[in-house]
């Protein structure tokens, strides 16, 4: 019970927060002139009718009431404006289209980086201050502080020029599940993956440490089990208790980190979108990518803090 | 009971150790404070040291390196461009000379081989090459390679080139081409490096050979003692002039002076050394030239300048914001906390690129560099707080604090006097671990676009990548020189912070 009032003040807190942000993010939006980059052949003055006719030169509450009741009611969010290629399509349709790699890329990128992550953490708990702990160590803290950008370069550079196993930039097209479109997508998956698989082996190494000084650990060896079984059956299932959320919010965060390496990698996800959107100044998209990147950001923060709850008491009591 | 010792009377008082003075013992050693304390902890740790000593190398290169260089982010040329890393003490040698080992068919080859022939700029090092079958190997240098080109000049500057030539006895002058013997494709019409005769051949232009396997000029000329329509009066002549009865001529008059043929090398020379005297006296660019024909070098130093500059600044105030505002929260606790700790939560959750660009579109005619500022000090404190508070929680109800309430302080002195001291390792730490994440997001940001700070002679370390992506196949030093840069300042700076951590807080050490 006490679980359930901590877990619903998490998430109304964090509602609160969304809203408010998305609610000076559309304050702020509304308050600047709407910008119509007419094509060729467009009428610019048919463009700015039918802006006005979805009221989008109307006072700014009352846009905030109909952009609410448009989404809740028919779950519009607005037509593209200025966007390459999207232009008065419905933005939700056009974000959806573009959803597809960005995830994939996160899904891919999680299935190979927590093995090897949780691997190289057990791996150095298990020896620690050996060479093995001290290698792994170095290399993870090599991992976390070069930045991203750094790796994405040198992985275009040797893998898919120098050596030429992966083309430079992911294939076109909308065979998602294709072996070709996986071997495009994994340059980018491997210059994502690094640095969560750096943020996953510290991070067990850290809890598999603290686990294995227990005493229950001695219990279990006096007991007669041996290294191997007291490892797996005692230590491991306890140090995964707080690994297991970290997980999840590493899958959730790397979201808002693939912009970078959408860039790079040219893949048609929604990083791109975003970036097009604030190049072109198109604000029914910038709305709802900011919010869709504020949402991961909050998510990612808020599963940390609820699997906390349900770890530690103290955290849900309010550490009085 | 207290009437009757009042009436005891003085005398009848002695002291009860008359002889010998009750003091603690003198401390022998010296007082050793916090600070030098946790100085000699950070000494001891190996990894920080380097980290350190690297950092200040940086920080020195972005200082001292744009005073070394003649080139300033300004400055930009059209023809020497994506030009590779040359640095003159290895000019001999085959690293670092500017040139790259490329195996190229016959034609190509000959293009560049016979460019060397004509003024001794050789864009083949050395003029040295290993043929094999139909491919040829050797070094391509990428300071040469452009060869001659055809420039429109007035006739100013065409007397001033003469004049320059017999002062310096430098040949900057060619033998112009007639426009009817230049080559058909009309790729390579403007092309000034075929000064032989050339044929098309399958779309492509070809060298025609004479008998003996040698090219055949066709410089414009006039028989000796005529005079050409050039007004060449420089005494500086090819080889081969006023040979066989022949004299060349060394441009082409038009409507605004003359077209003319120069070596663009020393065509550079001429303009940096001669005419605008920017003390640039050779092309030679230790980290090579982007694709927009700036150096390197300078413009790294200068991207890490500014991002030095920003990151070092905005920690700075982002560190007083953030003591004051957490330790407010901290201190006083209850409501204050709560709405405090709200506002620091929602404008903790915006994604910084929406702060940006919102600043942007607002401030629409501020520079991109203000925007930038305003931004990070808008949400980058909020780190620096909530470290205070929890400080400031973990010490108000000690007893010491207690004790100094007891007497009488005020908060403002429990604060700054008895609490803030405790917190200020901690504060020193995560704005040494703070200042790589400001100086990764600027150059995210400026990476992505999302910000432009080209303007105003400055540039970022993210511009300069993306702009050298299109080209990283191709000329990767580009991209390698910012990368490299990056990963050595990030990576030391990770190991500075922890080093300083360890000697801070020595019961975190190990815990990352």
């Amino acid at each position: 019970m006490y679980m359930f009032k901590y877990i619903l003040k998490r998430i109304g807190l964090m509602l609160f927060t969304f809203c408010t942000i998305m609610l000076m993010c559309f304050v702020l939006i509304k308050l600047l002139p709407i910008p119509i980059n007419a094509g060729l052949g467009q009428d610019r003055e048919l463009l700015e009718a039918r802006l006005r006719e979805r009221g989008y030169y109307d006072p700014i509450m009352v846009q905030l009431w109909a952009y609410i009741t448009r989404i809740f009611t028919k779950g519009d969010f607005g037509i593209g404006i200025n966007m390459p290629g999207y232009a008065n399509q419905p933005v939700w349709d056009a974000f959806v289209s573009r959803l597809p790699p960005t995830i994939l890329i996160n899904i891919y990128s999680t299935i190979i980086g927590v093995p090897i992550g949780l691997g190289l953490g057990i791996l150095a708990a298990l020896k620690k201050n050996k060479w093995q702990d001290q290698a792994i160590s170095t290399g993870v803290m090599v991992m976390i502080a070069v930045p991203s950008i750094v790796y994405a370069f040198m992985i275009q550079y040797i893998f898919c020029f120098k050596l030429g196993w992966f083309p430079l930039i992911m294939k076109d097209g909308y065979d998602y599940l294709s072996w070709d479109m996986f071997r495009s997508m994994l340059p980018a998956v491997l210059s994502l993956c690094l640095g969560s698989i750096a943020g996953y082996a510290r991070y067990t190494r850290a809890e598999l440490t603290e686990v294995l000084t227990g005493e229950y650990m001695l219990l279990a060896r006096t007991k007669g089990l041996t290294r191997g079984q007291a490892t797996v059956r005692h230590a491991l299932r306890n140090a995964m208790v707080p690994i297991f959320p970290m997980i999840l919010s590493e899958f959730v965060g790397v979201f808002s980190g693939s912009l970078i390496i959408e860039k790079v990698f040219a893949i048609p996800g929604v990083g791109a979108l975003y970036l097009t959107s604030i190049q072109v100044l198109d604000y029914d998209f910038f709305m709802l990518l900011s919010g869709f990147y504020t949402l991961i950001g909050l998510l990612a923060g808020i599963i940390v803090d609820i699997s906390y709850g349900f770890i530690d008491p103290r955290i849900r009591m309010g550490a009085k | 009971m207290e009437q009757n010792i009042q009436s005891i009377p003085k005398e009848k008082f002695t002291f009860v150790q008359s002889n010998d003075l009750m003091h603690d013992k003198k401390l022998a050693t010296k007082p050793r404070s916090y600070m030098a304390d946790a100085f000699s902890r950070f000494c001891k740790n190996k990894g920080s040291i380097v980290g350190a000593l690297v950092i200040i190398f940086l920080l020195l290169y972005a200082i001292i390196a744009p005073f070394c260089t003649p080139y300033t982010v300004l400055y930009k040329d059209t023809y020497l461009i994506k030009t590779l890393p040359k640095c003159e003490w290895f000019a001999n040698t085959s690293f670092w000379d500017g040139c790259e080992e490329k195996t190229l068919n016959k034609e190509t080859f000959q293009y560049y081989y016979y460019m060397g022939e004509e003024t001794g700029h050789n864009a083949v090092k050395n003029q040295e090459f290993v043929q094999n079958g139909k491919m040829y190997t050797f070094r391509l240098d990428s300071y040469h390679s452009t060869g001659c080109i055809y420039k429109d000049v007035e006739e100013s500057e065409y007397e001033l080139i003469q004049k320059y030539q017999d002062e310096t006895g430098i040949q900057v002058l060619y033998p112009i081409i007639p426009r009817n013997k230049r080559p058909s494709s009309v790729a390579d019409r403007g092309n000034a490096n075929y000064y032989y005769e050339t044929t098309m051949r399958n779309g492509g232009t070809q060298i025609v050979l004479d008998a003996n396997g040698n090219i055949k000029p066709v410089y414009k000329s006039h028989p000796v003692g005529m005079t050409g329509n050039d007004n060449y009066t420089s005494r500086m002549r090819i080889k081969g002039d006023g040979e066989n009865g022949v004299e060349y001529e060394y441009a082409l008059p038009n409507d605004t002076g003359y077209n003319i043929r120069v070596n663009y090398y020393e065509y550079y020379i001429f303009q940096h050394s001669y005419v605008l005297k920017d003390g640039i006296t050779k092309p030679s660019f230790l980290f090579g030239t982007t694709e927009g024909g700036q150096d390197i070098f300078t413009c790294l130093a200068s991207g890490a300048l500014f991002s030095f500059a920003f990151a070092i600044s905005v920690a700075l105030v982002n560190m007083v914001v953030g003591a004051i505002y957490g330790a407010i929260e901290g201190y006083y606790g209850g409501k204050a906390d709560l709405i405090m700790e709200r506002i620091s939560d929602i404008l903790s959750a915006i994604p910084s690129v929406i702060v940006i660009t919102l600043l942007q579109l607002h401030m629409g005619a501020a520079s991109s560099m203000i925007v930038l500022f305003v931004a990070f000090f808008l949400t980058g404190w909020i780190g620096m707080a909530s470290t205070t508070r929890m400080q400031f929680y973990r010490y108000k109800n000690q007893e010491y604090v207690l004790a100094a309430r007891t007497l009488g302080a005020k908060d403002s002195r429990i604060i700054w006097k008895h609490i803030f001291p405790n917190a200020l390792g901690t504060l020193v730490t995560s704005c040494a671990l703070i200042i790589p994440s400001m100086i990764y997001s600027e150059v995210n940001l400026s990476y992505l676009g999302i910000i432009s700070l080209t303007s105003n002679g400055l540039t970022s370390v993210g511009t300069i990548l993306a702009n050298g992506q299109p080209f990283l196949t191709s000329v990767p030093h580009i991209v390698a020189f910012p990368s490299v840069f990056l990963a050595l300042l990030l990576l030391s700076f990770n190991l500075f912070g922890n080093g300083l951590r360890d000697a801070f807080n020595p019961s975190l050490r190990g815990s990352e």
